[in-house]
């Protein structure tokens, strides 16, 4: 069974707002769920790689170039979604 | 018959030959929206003024005596985690309910370029996580085959909105089975392509290392016409790639097939009557000539396991953007003397604009994620990942296909699972693995228990979508003449 203090410390980690309510029922919730998970524990894993993608993945890369009328529209849509701005800047509170 | 019954190929034949306008062909389908969606609630938004203006400009072409692409003025609903530009795009969440999406998504570009008719966005378990869609912040979509069950999710509204006759077509996701299983739950085919098969450019993330695009349609030819349009490399996704050669193999004929039944997938606890109508379905394969062999998946039952330590971890991660400062719901301008610093616009947003089976994933992810946990979850669920591919890998060397059911139950009823998050997540016991190997599926009609529809599940080598369109094609020329 994990503690109140560790549920409470992943949701700082999350940045996630929890209830006092909310975090005794994900205590129990995630209790129960990471014990289902022990069942991984059967399998022998020794000199196994792990899989990330199912496919080869291979990086791509292009040059690294503004594209001018494109990107000054899609800009100012993207700006137009943001709750709170200032001279074509996001705004944010103060952080100290 | 009913302009709403038609599939696309009927459609497109009768938009040539001038039998309707495609004007007409979309009030038709709007009307039906109209009717039929109060009791059913697939659709968030309704794109009336954007179809009818695709509508007529189809019917511009096709007055002009032009040739139009065969999804030219055919309607269609898109999953509501697929971007549309200039529409609202909510993911089936409170924290982007007045999103309006910024640019089309690469699939999207691609039905435009066709001139299709897109008619709105449908209803999904917020950001896709869920197999019911009561996991929608806004309402739950019933099933149309009987409305006190769930339609499946998480592409709950698209399938149920196919299986209504309330749109021609239309695009779902699937991570863990999100396309196959809403479409097995309603009586309607659904496609799964291999991973990297669609691009995912401008589909709301959740785990992007197995989120896919598909077609949920009402015939396999259906399936394959829209797949042909929107596969393929994109260069706004760099796991997407061109399909390899289009050709089927000439040996391929059915009585050359070798079917493999995954002896994992026939399970205790399983409903009987899936059970039998599933080994009728396989039956009609060998009778046509098939050679039906008995397989094993070992690590099937280790799939849930992987899946939900995998998908959390990647949801972490990736929901990380919804912040509160960017777009969509935001505390950042509440009054409340509680948000004064820019923690607390992070905290306050994503409390109040994230749902519960969200908030769990992400507790989750970050829990296996987290310093000191890393190898005990993630990095040992990648690795009976490794052998969940390994699996599949060994069964593709002795056959050519892999039949199974897509649920071990029909549709279950509204209510039934939602208390109990580990009931839910078992829901994808037979979808995940074929995720988690990146492998392509179908989802077929083929049979019933009373009036609930049960689904076939055909999963095949990747990129090899067209044999198993083909293979789907062949059962369903049998049940049609049936």
């Amino acid at each position: 069974m994990i503690t109140k203090e560790e549920v409470k410390h992943i949701a700082k980690l999350a940045r996630l707002g929890l209830s006092e309510k909310e975090i005794e029922k994900l205590q129990r919730e995630l209790s129960s769920i990471l014990d289902y998970f022990e069942k991984l524990k059967e399998v022998d894993i020794s000199g196994i790689e792990p899989t990330t993608h199912s496919i080869l993945v291979e990086d791509v890369m292009r040059n690294d170039e503004t594209i001018a009328n494109r990107k000054s529209q899609i800009a100012k849509k993207m700006l137009e979604l943001a709750p709170e701005t200032k001279d074509g800047y996001l705004k944010v509170k103060s952080i100290l | 018959m009913e302009l709403t019954e038609l599939t696309i190929t009927k459609a497109h034949e009768g938009l040539k030959k001038k039998d309707f306008s495609a004007v007409e062909l979309c009030q038709h389908f709007l009307d039906k929206i109209e009717k039929a969606d109060k009791k059913i609630q697939a659709l968030l938004t309704i794109s009336q003024d954007l179809a009818i203006s695709q509508a007529k400009k189809v019917d511009k072409i096709i007055s002009k005596g032009k040739e139009i692409p065969i999804l030219a003025g055919i309607p269609c609903v898109i999953k509501d985690n697929i971007l549309v530009e200039g529409v609202r795009c909510t993911a089936g969440s409170k924290i982007l309910e007045n999103y309006i999406a910024p640019y089309d998504a690469s699939v999207i570009k691609r039905l435009k370029e066709e001139e299709a008719v897109i008619l709105g966005k449908t209803n999904m378990d917020e950001f896709a996580m869920g197999a019911s869609g009561e996991r929608s912040a806004f309402f739950p979509t019933k099933n149309p085959h009987d409305l006190t069950r769930v339609p499946g999710g998480s592409s709950s509204g698209s399938a149920a909105a196919v299986a209504a006759k309330m749109t021609c077509y239309a695009l779902g996701s699937d991570t863990g089975g999100s396309i196959r299983q809403p479409a097995s739950f309603c009586g309607v085919v659904g496609l799964k392509p291999t991973y990297g098969a669609v691009s995912r450019y401008g589909l709301i993330a959740m785990a992007s290392s197995l989120d896919q695009i598909g077609p949920i349609t009402k015939t396999v030819e259906d399936a394959k016409i829209v797949f042909d349009v929107i596969k393929g490399k994109d260069e706004m996704d760099s796991t997407s790639v061109n399909l390899k050669s289009e050709i089927l193999n000439p040996k391929s004929e059915i009585r050359n097939l070798r079917i493999g039944v995954p002896k994992e997938y026939f399970i205790k606890g399983m409903d009987p009557e899936v059970e039998k109508i599933i080994k009728t379905a396989i039956k009609k394969y060998q009778e046509l000539g098939a050679k039906i062999k008995e397989i094993f998946l070992p690590h099937t039952e280790y799939a849930i396991a992987i899946y939900y330590i995998i998908v959390p971890s990647e949801i972490s991660a990736n929901l990380a953007r919804y912040d509160g400062i960017k777009y969509g719901l935001s505390k950042v301008k509440s009054q409340k003397s509680k948000v004064k610093s820019l923690l607390d616009v992070y905290l306050k947003s994503r409390e109040e604009g994230l749902g519960d089976e969200v908030r769990r994933r992400i507790m989750l992810g970050t829990y296996a994620l987290s310093a000191g946990y890393y190898d005990a979850y993630y990095l040992r669920a990648q690795k009976v990942r490794t052998l969940i591919r390994e699996d599949f890998k060994k069964a593709f060397e002795k056959v050519d296909f892999i039949l199974t059911p897509v649920t071990p139950t029909p549709a279950f009823k509204l209510g039934e699972k939602i208390e109990d998050p580990l009931l839910m997540y078992l829901c994808d016991v037979f979808t995940s693995p074929v995720n988690l190997a990146g492998l392509p599926a179908i989802s077929i009609p083929c049979g019933k228990i009373g009036k609930l529809p049960v689904g076939l599940q055909i999963i095949g080598k990747p990129f090899e979508e067209n044999n198993i369109l083909k293979v789907a094609q062949i059962y369903e020329n049998i049940r049609s003449n049936n």
